[in-house]
């Protein structure tokens, strides 16, 4: 039915406007007044508008505990499934830890947390350690609490590149766990003149066998590097979209074989992919296991540098057990020990003599203790606002999708 | 009703109880608390989360209630291709699933009639795959058909394969692995109807001349329409709705994607609740009328 033309006295013609969107939405109304009464109960226990959660009360003076929510093989297991600094630090404090390995993903972890933490409740987890945007978008919704750096003095030895970044000014929200590159590595018995560059993966012989990695500031940090654009710079819609245009086209020509996260390796064990944009941590444990048969590299034009951090979540009792935790954890012989596990970058000065100690062969390599030139070559992805955020993310899973 | 399918006996419903006596409904209590504490509710919050509107701070995930109905035909232009994709392989899977399973069930059900072991034994060898887990077997297709597996080494060799080819990530891959893990749903409604498949009226069709196909036409397929009916919904209606075949971290590609990947992307990385919300009703709704457009044409109810 076309509407008739509204009159020309304007207040009537509101009269009439207001009296068709009534019947409209009645018309329309699916869930009736069942779903009504349901809307309301709802609402009364969804996240509610901006308002901020407030912290909780912090009881670690009589609870000596801990629980942290970490990523899986991100800390040192010893043989009977221990985690022997983890021991060392309740002996030295008597803090109990709860170490789960409860974090898979950042936006799946995300998910299972956002409406308890909305409102200001205990998610279940004193700290957790998220990769830098994610915790950029907890700090940014008042999801954490602030850290007192007078608790934490090991704090100095913080790398001074990482002391200042985007999303956490001065670090009174975040800490570095442990960081990462990504890159480029590839196959190389299949590949033994080996790649350089970005540019490189678009090569016509590698034609369906290259992967990228589903994580988008990665994946697209890389790609507009390999472009000229310095990506913890002033950059916007132009230089992504110009980079967008380039995966949409590779991944459409057929030249990307695939988009994943962890998974990804699999792919390269099985060789459906002899070349992809990785990160650095995973090549160094698929190495020692697979046999020495990749190669990684950052590129000369620039690869990511990524953390993952520390943080309070705003309904977390234990404040001040986590910054024990914490400085506990950058004691550099402390530190050198965990990177001697796990094959990451450790965010910790002095680390890397401790680590000679343990092992030479270790602190001279390249993807755990990198050297300045490396750590020049990456770039960490510049911090994006939330409407900005939003935007690139859609694009880059419209590609992720295909249509 | 969709569901009398399902049901295997032919006995007539049993005549209500004239009286409505407190005791049945108290034993209906639990089985209605059940369905509105965990169908009635999620759905009505389902549906409501759908008509969301961005709030606010237009921050990511932020959304509040709302009348906003163009939640839907954003979805709709977004992702038509993968929503026809979906009914698509679902469909080609569902055919691919009653061509190999009907001469199974055939056989288990009808020719290995007088050797029980037999047939007991086929049965195990049917329902032996859910023995493990669905994610496992399918990860486990992805490794036997990688690029450099034996199969497509094997088959390239044969030049039966372009050298180039690969099969992990097409659309291929994807209905194969439909297919493989509804084979079963497709087998076993099936067997219980041709199971009970009376063989005098197949006896009395080749008394009175009937070529074997005819035969087969116009009475194996009709008396077995309860079994093809209950067999293509257990295994369309799932299939339409799978997300684990179509995952670029199983067998398929940024090409191959459906629309529980799409509901998927939206809800867990884009935060876009309103938008999963929507298509997710979206592929309900579609299915509900895909299946009853269906079972009416089928005319199954005549049949049970």
């Amino acid at each position: 039915m076309k509407p008739r033309p509204l009159p020309a006295d304007p207040m009537i013609a509101q009269l009439v406007r207001q009296a068709r969107a009534t019947t409209m939405g009645r018309r329309t109304l699916l869930a009736g007044a069942g779903g009504g009464a349901a809307a309301l109960a709802l609402a009364a226990c969804s996240t509610g508008g901006a308002a901020k959660p407030t912290a909780a009360p912090d009881k670690s003076d009589s609870s000596k505990l801990v629980r942290w929510d970490n990523w899986a093989l991100y800390i040192d297991v010893d043989d009977a499934g221990g985690y022997p600094t983890l021991d060392a630090f309740t002996a030295e404090t008597g803090i109990k830890v709860e170490y789960t390995e409860a974090v898979d993903d950042n936006n799946t972890y995300y998910g299972k947390v956002k409406d308890q933490l909305a409102l200001g409740q205990d998610i279940g987890a004193d700290t957790v350690c998220l990769t830098d945007w994610m915790v950029g978008r907890w700090i940014r919704f008042g999801y954490t609490q602030e850290l007192d750096h007078a608790n934490i003095p090991n704090l100095k030895n913080l790398l001074p590149s990482l002391k200042d970044v985007g999303f956490d000014p001065g670090r009174t929200m975040s800490v570095p766990w442990q960081g990462g590159f990504a890159g480029i590595c590839w196959n190389k018995e299949k590949l033994p003149n080996g790649l350089a560059s970005v540019e490189d993966l678009w090569s016509p012989d590698l034609k369906g066998r290259v992967g990228v990695l589903s994580e988008m500031r990665d994946t697209m940090g890389l790609i507009m590097s390999d472009m000229g654009v310095d990506i913890a710079g002033d950059w916007g819609d132009d230089e992504f979209f110009a980079a967008i245009d380039v995966l949409e086209k590779q991944v459409s020509d057929g030249q990307v074989r695939n988009i994943k996260g962890n998974a990804y390796k699999e792919d390269l064990i099985n060789e459906d992919t002899l070349a992809a944009i990785v990160w650095s941590g995973d090549i160094v444990q698929l190495n020692a296991e697979n046999g020495d048969k990749w190669e990684f590299v950052v590129p000369d034009k620039g690869g990511t540098l990524w953390n993952d951090n520390f943080l309070v979540p705003i309904g977390a009792p234990h404040k001040a057990n986590v910054e024990k935790l914490i400085d506990y954890y950058y004691d550099p012989a402390v530190a050198a020990e965990v990177a001697a596990y796990v094959n990451y970058i450790t965010p910790v000065a002095g680390a890397k003599e401790s680590a000679m100690a343990i092992d030479p062969e270790l602190a001279n390599n390249q993807l755990i203790f990198p050297d300045d030139a490396t750590l020049a070559k990456a770039r960490v992805f510049r911090t994006l606002t939330g409407a900005e955020e939003q935007k690139y993310d859609a694009a880059f899973q419209g590609i992720l999708l295909g249509s | 009703m969709a569901f009398a399918a399902f049901s295997a006996g032919t006995t007539a419903p049993e005549a209500a109880p004239r009286r409505k006596s407190p005791i049945a409904l108290l034993l209906l209590l639990p089985g209605i608390l059940y369905l509105v504490l965990f169908f009635l509710a999620p759905l009505v919050s389902l549906l409501l989360t759908s008509f969301q509107a961005p709030s606010g701070f237009g921050d990511v995930g932020q959304y509040g209630y709302a009348f906003r109905w163009e939640n839907y035909v954003e979805v709709i232009a977004a992702y038509w291709p993968h929503i026809m994709r979906s009914f698509g392989y679902a469909l080609i899977a569902t055919i691919l699933a009653l061509v190999f399973s009907y001469p199974l069930a055939y056989f288990i059900g009808v020719k290995a009639r007088n050797w029980p072991l037999l047939q007991s034994l086929l049965l195990v060898l049917v329902i032996a795959p859910f023995f493990i887990s669905f994610l496992l077997r399918t990860l486990a297709w992805k490794q036997l058909l990688s690029d450099e597996s034996f199969v497509i080494t094997s088959l390239k060799a044969l030049s039966l394969l372009a050298p180039d080819a690969h099969f992990t990530g097409t659309p291929f891959a994807v209905i194969f692995g439909l297919t493989y893990n509804f084979i079963p749903f497709m087998t076993l409604p099936l067997y219980t109807t041709l199971e009970r498949l009376d063989l005098r009226f197949l006896e009395a069709g080749s008394d009175l001349y009937a070529h074997p196909f005819d035969v087969f036409r116009k009475i194996t397929i009709p008396l077995s329409m309860p079994g093809i009916v209950a067999g293509t919904l257990l295994t369309f209606i799932p299939a339409a709705g799978d997300y684990i075949n179509a995952s670029r971290d199983f067998l398929g590609g940024p090409d191959t994607q459906m629309i529980g990947n799409v509901i998927e992307a939206n809800f867990l990385v884009l935060q876009n609740y309103p938008a999963a919300a929507a298509l997710s009703i979206i592929l309900m709704s579609v299915i509900l009328v895909i299946v009853s457009v269906y079972v009416k044409r089928a005319g199954t109810e005549e049949l049970l």
